[in-house]
C-alpha cells in the first residue's frame, strides 16, 4: 500500500457514512507544502481564524512531491475537491517544484475533464508560510466553490 | 542533338529560349489545356507542364502534354518523385516517348502536407538526382535502372529545377553541379524577384563554369496583386520576395500593370547576366499576360517550332 | 528508444467497456521511458478507467500489471495467472508488445492502448524526436551522422529540396532542415567533398518494402 493510501481510506471511510439528507458537505482534501500553505494553516489556527472543516490536510514536502495519480486516487475514493497548496512562484524551498505541480495540476484537469469530471473541483493556490488569512480565505473559497458544483458523482454512484 | 525537342534545338542555337508554365485543369475538360495552349503557344518554345503542382490532383502532365503535342507543340513533362516509384515513372517516361514527347523536367516534387490530400502516403523511392541519372541511363546506356535493356530507348532532353533562394545558398551550386554531372540538359531555376541574390548565385555558376554544362533558364512569376505578392512572400516556401516589391505593388495605381513591369524588368536584368540562356515564365492562373510580358521585352517572333520527324524513333531503334 | 503516445482516454473507454473485465499491461521499458506506458501511465489509467465506469454504473474489473517487457515471451509468462481472469487485454506496449501479447493468448481479445509513433531519443525531459526509420541499410557514414530518410520529410539522399528556409522543413517550420544539417557538420568537420557525391538509389528491399523482416543468429539460437 502507498503511504497516500492510508489518508484516503480514511477520506472514503468517513465520506460513505455521512447521513445523505444533509445539507452538502463536500470533502475537500488540501496538499499543502510543508513550508509554505502548511505553514500558513497553522498560522491560520494559531491567529484564531475561522475556515470551514470540510478541508482536510495532507502534508507534503512540496508540491513537486505531488503525483498526478495522488489527485485522481482521491477523486477515484470520492473527495469532492482538492486544493493544491505550494509557495510563491520564484520562492520554491527546492527551487522549481511548485512550477512542476503547477504543471501536473493543469494535466490531471485535463484527464479529469477526459472522463467527466469537473476539471474546477482541483485547483492550485500559491502562498507564503506568512499567510494564515490568505489560507482561511482559499479554505472558504473553495469550499464554496465545490459547494456550487455539487457532491462527486463518484461518491453518489458507488457501487 | 538528343531529340526533336524544340527547346532543344533554341537552346543549341545560341537563341535565348522562353518556356511558359501551363497548370493542367482540375477536370477531365482538354479544352482548358487548348485555350491556356492558344494563349501560349506562340510565344514559348516549349510550355511546361506541372505534375500535380503543390499536391493538388490535376490533370496528369503527360496526358495533357498529348493534347499539346497533338497541336504541334513542345511539352516538357514535369515528374515528380513523390507520387511514383522508379517502376512507375520509367513506365510513364516510355509512354511519353512513344508520343513523341521527348523534355522530362525531374523533381522531387512539393509534399502532400501542401495538398488536397494531406493524408496520403509520399514515395521518394528516388529523389530528383536519382531520376536524372535515371532518365539519363534510359537515353544514353538503353537500360533501365536494374540494368536491363530497353530495346527502343526513349529519346530524352533532361531537365532539373534549382532554387537559387532556398538555403543553404552554397549548397545550391553543388547542388546544381550534382543535377549537371547526373545528367540534367537544363535547367529552370526558381522564380527569380530578389535579382541580386540572383546574380550572387550566378556568380558562383559561373565560378565552377557550370553554366557552360547546361542551359540555364531563370524562371519569373508576373505578380497580379498587391495581395498576391504578399500571400508569395508569407506562405510560399523557396520564394524570396524583396521588401521593395511588395511596396512596389501596394502603391501602384494600376497594380496589373506594375506587376507586368516588374516582371519584364526582371526579365531584362536577368538576360544580361552572362551564362543566363533564356526565362521560364510561370504566370499561375494569368497565362493571358504571356503574350504581352514575351513581347515587351522583344523576344517576339519565337523561331518556328521545327515539324515533327516521324522516322526519328525509327532511326535511332538498334534493331532498325 | 520506441516512443509512443497513449490513445485518447475517450477511445479507451469505448474499447474497455465491451467488456466486464480487463486486464491493463504496462511495459517497462521504451515506453516507461516515455511515459506512455508504464507501471505508473497502468495504475492511472486504470483510475480514470474505475472511476469512469463508477460513473455510470458500469461494472468493470480492472486488473493491472506491468512487466519487464512485452515484447519477449519470458517476460509475458506473468501475465498468464491474470489473464485468465478477464475477458480482454488492454496492452500499453508498442505495436510489437500487443502483438506478442495477442501471440500468447489466442483466445483473448487484445487491444493497443498506445500508438506507437517512432524510433527516436529524447531531447529533453517531456520532449521525443524521431531519428531512425529502420532502413535496414544505414548510411549515416555519408551524412554526417545525420539520418536524412528519417529527419528529411521527402527522404531526399542528395541535398534538400527547395523548401528548406533558414535552416528549417518547409513542412513544419519547428522541425530542422536535415540537409542544413548534414551540410553544417560535414562542413565544420572537414568532409564538405561528400556533398558532392551524388548518392545512389537506395535499396529499399532491406527496408519495410521488402516484407517483413526477420534476424537470425545462429551462435545464439537454441
Amino acid at each position: 500500500m502507498e503511504p497516500m493510501d492510508t489518508t484516503l481510506e480514511i477520506l472514503s471511510d468517513k465520506a460513505s457514512h455521512r447521513p445523505a439528507e444533509a445539507e452538502f458537505e463536500p470533502e475537500i482534501l488540501a496538499f499543502c507544502c510543508h513550508y509554505c500553505a502548511f505553514a500558513a494553516a497553522d498560522l491560520a489556527g494559531v491567529m484564531r481564524l475561522s475556515y470551514p472543516p470540510n478541508i482536510k490536510i495532507i502534508r507534503i514536502p512540496c508540491t513537486g512531491k505531488l503525483d498526478v495519480l495522488y489527485l485522481l486516487k482521491a477523486f477515484e475514493k470520492g473527495a469532492d475537491g482538492i486544493i493544491v497548496a505550494g509557495c510563491e512562484e520564484g520562492s520554491c524551498h527546492f527551487q522549481r517544484g511548485n512550477l512542476i505541480a503547477k504543471k501536473r495540476v493543469v494535466y490531471a484537469k485535463k484527464l479529469l475533464q477526459s472522463i467527466g469530471i469537473e476539471d474546477s473541483r482541483l485547483e492550485m493556490f500559491n502562498l507564503s508560510s506568512a499567510m494564515g488569512g490568505r489560507f482561511a480565505q482559499i479554505a472558504s473559497e473553495m469550499t464554496e466553490q465545490i459547494k456550487r458544483i455539487g457532491p462527486s458523482i463518484l461518491r453518489s454512484n458507488k457501487l | 542533338m538528343k531529340t526533336d525537342s524544340n527547346l532543344e534545338k533554341v537552346l543549341a542555337s545560341g537563341e535565348f529560349a522562353v518556356t511558359a508554365e501551363l497548370g493542367p485543369p482540375r477536370g477531365a475538360d482538354p479544352e482548358d489545356i487548348h485555350k491556356k495552349a492558344k494563349l501560349l503557344g506562340d510565344c514559348a518554345d516549349a510550355i511546361n507542364i506541372t505534375d500535380n503542382q503543390t499536391a493538388i490532383v490535376r490533370m496528369s502532365s503527360i496526358a495533357a502534354g498529348i493534347l499539346l503535342k497533338q497541336r504541334g507543340l513542345d511539352p516538357v513533362i514535369q515528374i515528380v518523385t513523390r507520387d511514383r516509384n522508379r517502376i512507375a515513372i520509367q513506365s510513364d517516361v516510355l509512354g511519353a516517348a512513344a508520343h513523341g514527347i521527348n523534355n522530362v523536367l525531374c523533381l522531387s516534387g512539393d509534399h502532400q502536407k501542401f495538398g488536397d490530400h494531406p493524408t496520403s502516403k509520399n514515395v521518394f523511392d528516388i529523389d530528383s538526382i536519382q531520376l536524372i541519372q535515371m532518365l539519363k541511363k534510359m537515353r544514353d546506356e538503353k537500360k533501365f535502372m536494374s540494368g536491363a535493356d530497353i530495346d527502343v530507348a526513349p529519346r530524352l532532353f533532361i531537365g532539373a529545377a534549382e532554387n537559387p533562394f532556398a538555403d543553404p545558398f552554397e549548397f545550391r551550386v553543388i547542388r546544381l553541379s550534382k543535377k549537371i554531372s547526373a545528367g540534367t540538359d537544363f535547367i529552370q531555376t526558381q522564380a527569380v524577384f530578389d535579382v541580386e541574390k540572383f546574380e550572387e548565385w550566378m556568380k558562383l555558376v559561373r565560378k565552377k563554369e557550370l553554366h557552360k554544362k547546361t542551359h540555364i533558364l531563370a524562371g519569373v512569376i508576373p505578380i497580379k496583386s498587391a495581395k498576391m505578392a504578399k500571400y508569395m512572400k508569407e506562405n510560399v516556401a523557396g520564394l524570396r520576395i524583396p521588401d521593395e516589391i511588395v511596396s512596389r505593388m501596394e502603391k501602384a495605381k494600376d497594380v496589373k500593370e506594375e506587376g507586368i513591369k516588374i516582371c519584364t524588368e526582371t526579365i531584362e536584368r536577368v538576360r544580361k547576366i552572362e551564362g543566363v540562356q533564356g526565362i521560364h515564365i510561370m504566370a499561375v492562373a494569368w497565362e493571358s499576360i504571356v503574350p504581352k510580358i514575351v513581347e515587351r521585352v522583344g523576344l517576339l517572333p519565337r523561331p518556328p517550332i521545327r515539324k515533327e520527324d516521324s522516322n526519328a524513333n525509327e532511326s535511332k531503334n538498334p534493331n532498325g | 528508444m520506441i516512443v509512443a503516445e497513449q490513445k485518447p482516454i475517450a477511445e479507451i473507454i469505448s474499447i474497455a467497456f465491451k467488456h466486464k473485465s480487463i486486464l491493463v499491461v504496462g511495459c517497462g521499458t521504451c515506453v516507461t521511458v516515455c511515459f506512455a506506458g508504464g507501471e505508473k501511465e497502468g495504475k492511472t489509467l486504470s483510475s480514470l478507467l474505475r472511476m469512469k465506469a463508477q460513473m455510470e454504473q458500469k461494472l468493470l474489473e480492472i486488473e493491472e500489471l506491468t512487466v519487464e517487457r512485452q515484447c519477449d515471451h519470458e517476460f509475458i509468462e506473468k501475465i498468464v495467472p491474470l489473464a485468465g481472469k478477464v475477458e480482454a487485454i488492454l496492452s500499453l506496449a508498442c505495436g510489437a508488445g500487443a502483438q506478442l501479447i495477442a501471440e500468447k493468448f489466442p483466445d483473448k481479445i487484445v487491444y493497443p492502448g498506445l500508438n506507437t509513433t517512432f524510433l527516436g531519443i529524447t531531447e529533453k525531459q517531456g520532449i521525443w524526436k524521431e531519428r531512425c526509420l529502420g532502413c535496414g541499410t544505414c548510411l549515416l557514414d555519408k551524412t554526417g551522422g545525420i539520418c536524412p530518410i528519417a529527419r528529411c520529410a521527402k527522404n531526399l539522399l542528395n541535398g534538400p529540396c527547395g523548401g528548406s528556409q533558414e535552416g528549417k522543413c518547409e513542412v513544419n517550420p519547428e522541425t530542422d532542415c536535415a540537409w542544413q544539417l548534414i551540410y553544417e557538420r560535414l562542413k565544420k568537420l572537414g568532409q564538405s567533398e561528400c556533398l558532392e557525391e551524388i548518392i545512389p538509389v537506395k535499396d529499399w528491399s532491406t527496408s519495410r518494402d521488402g516484407g517483413p523482416r526477420k534476424v537470425i543468429r545462429d551462435d545464439l539460437t537454441l
